[in-house]
């Protein structure tokens, strides 16, 4: 058996290390099987043995093994470094695994090989098997076990190897994916940013626009499904509104519950309000708060306009009045206004049972 | 009532401020931001400078970002906490993941708000963490309210006892998260309630502590929950 160098020996000149300790671990292998033969010799002559025909191609068959499962166990080993190394690098790690593979030293693996079929042969041929009319099984069954011990460790490392090549092509595919992904968004919102840049409002939006879509896809599947609650409800609801007016509006939502009728028409309130916001307050911020507990629903929409005096509402904020109050009071809910000239408006929703 | 600046503006030395964020184009712009508003004696790019250079100038805030390599903003406060005790964080981030947020918060900074934030209210917000008040933006309000969501007030059956007062916000406490999440102001919300805008910092910061220190399970494993499991 190989074995390393041995580790009490002086320090090696740093630059040839390897190549002295392959010539010490030879020597180190060729006194082992001395060593072995004499005390294999030594049990010979003291009669504790089994046979000739049993024992010689055994040993011969155990170096033959030995070497080429060391082989290709031991550049598995000097593989793994390699690929560690190469891929933080990003896209580097590929083609040098390709290369390592195909460099198993030939020399070594051929006498491995060469051993186990002599011992084959040579345990055929004592237990008298190469005699034509002999018994056919053993022979086949001393061949096949010769051929198992020399091809297992190439059938592993093929297995290992598919293995491996399966998660890198995985990982390319989802490297692609990404790619086309920040191109069809990311990279085409720069450059439609490059050409409105005359147009802060537009940028503003665009940017706006273009982080909640990467946000989402970042999130993706953590995000609640759209429609399945009355908080993506709302979500929606305002972020299509966001992108048909370029006006950002916060949303910060609190607790959740399904989407049944009732949560549907508060979403449709608080749209309305929303909208009314983005119509009479421009510039302002405007931000929207939804709070869920139990059956219990309350949604805030507050905008930072000039507001507006209650009393004297004037004819084309009527639509407040309809679509928000009404649509609230049809489904057993209820809206309340909080406004007053220079203080902002508030749009109180409660859905309670 | 509609501007939100604080009384402290414009009055005493401007608050010392490091900046920490790997990206040198936000730092710099932030720097334009905030220029004439604090005063930016510092900045770094990497956790280890951040640290070298906090414990170096030791300014009264430090704008942290908090999605940085080699650990992130929370790296930072524990390698400048034991050190420089005084020097208060205000965690700045484009993340408005949960946990990112719940996270930065519990290793240990005063507050949180998102980098769209405007210079001024920016400038605000480091000069109430100055002061050693929290800083709620209304997305972290919401947060914490749904955190701490479950037995409301005085009624609090399933939870567990030991850090039951930790556990639990009061119904003050929440009625003032409640408005921050809805987009108010401090001294708006104090008008409203009818009590002090130095009480309603005195709420905020209570439930900052709690927030740090809570073991409400919540707190730790956040992504898990987020929904309407029991309705």
């Amino acid at each position: 058996m190989v074995t390393a160098p041995p580790t009490h020996s002086a320090p090696l000149p740093r630059d040839r290390p390897r190549a002295v300790g392959r010539r010490e671990s030879w020597q180190v292998a060729g006194g082992l099987v001395l060593l072995m033969l004499a005390i294999l010799l030594l049990f010979r002559t003291w009669g504790v043995w089994v046979g000739d025909a049993v024992v010689w191609p055994l040993v011969l068959a155990t170096g033959g093994g030995a070497l080429i499962w060391r082989q290709s166990q031991g550049a598995e080993v000097v593989d793994a470094p390699l690929r560690e190394r190469a891929r933080p690098g990003g896209g580097a790690g590929r083609p040098r695994r390709g290369l390592r593979l195909a460099r198993p030293s030939v020399g070594i693996v051929g006498l491995g090989a060469a051993l186990i079929v002599g011992a084959a042969l040579v345990f055929l041929w004592l237990n008298g098997a190469l005699v034509p009319d002999r018994d056919v099984t053993l022979a086949v069954l001393v061949v096949v076990v010769a051929l198992t011990l020399i091809l297992a460790p190439w059938w592993l490392r093929l297995v290992r190897g598919l293995t491996e090549e399966r998660a890198e092509r995985i990982r390319t595919q989802e490297r692609a994916e990404m790619a086309a992904h920040l191109h069809d968004s990311v990279l085409q919102t720069l450059a439609l940013m490059q050409k409105r840049a005359d147009d802060p409002r537009e940028v503003a939006a665009l940017a706006r626009r273009q982080e909640r879509e990467l946000r989402s896809w970042l999130n993706a599947g953590s995000r609640r499904e759209p429609g399945a609650s009355l908080a993506a409800a709302l979500e929606a609801a305002v972020v299509e509104i966001e992108d048909a007016h370029g006006v950002p509006v916060e949303v910060v939502a609190v607790g959740d519950r399904p989407l049944d009728e009732r949560a549907e028409a508060l979403v449709a309130a608080a749209r309305e309000a929303v909208l009314n916001a983005v119509k009479f307050a421009p510039g302002a911020a405007i931000s929207v708060y939804a709070e869920v507990r139990g059956d219990h629903v309350e949604v805030f929409v507050r905008d930072r306009g000039p507001g507006f005096d209650l009393g004297a509402v004037p004819p084309d904020r009527r639509g407040l009045r309809e679509s928000v109050l009404g649509r609230m009071e049809r489904h057993g809910g209820r809206a309340v206004i909080h406004t007053r000239p220079g203080e902002g408006t508030e749009v109180e929703l409660v859905m309670a049972p | 009532m509609s501007t939100h600046r604080t009384s402290s503006e414009g009055t005493g030395p401007l608050p010392r401020v490091v900046l920490v964020d790997d990206h040198g184009l936000f730092r710099s712009g932030v720097r334009a931001e905030l220029h004439g508003l604090v005063d930016v004696v510092g900045d770094a790019g990497a956790v280890g400078d951040a640290i070298e250079c906090i414990v170096r100038m030791e300014p009264d805030v430090v704008l942290l970002d908090v999605q940085m390599p080699d650990g992130g903003g929370a790296e930072v406060i524990r390698g400048v906490t034991p050190r420089r005790p005084a020097v208060r964080f205000l965690a700045l981030s484009v993340s408005d993941a949960p946990d990112d947020v719940i996270s930065i918060i519990r290793a240990g900074a005063r507050g949180y708000v998102t980098k769209t934030i405007s210079g001024p209210e920016l400038a605000d917000a480091v000069r109430r963490v100055a002061g050693g008040d929290a800083v709620f933006s209304p997305r972290l309000a919401g947060f914490v309210l749904d955190a701490f969501a479950g037995p409301e007030g005085t009624g609090r059956a399933g939870i567990p006892s030991g850090d039951a007062e930790l556990d639990q916000l009061t119904a003050r406490e929440r009625e003032v998260l409640r408005h921050i999440a809805r987009g108010y102001m401090y001294k708006e919300i104090a008008l409203r309630l009818g009590i002090s805008a130095k009480t309603v910092e005195a709420h905020v910061s209570a439930v900052l502590r709690k927030l740090q220190l809570s073991n409400r399970h919540e707190l730790s494993r956040w992504a898990v929950q987020r929904g309407w499991v029991d309705g």
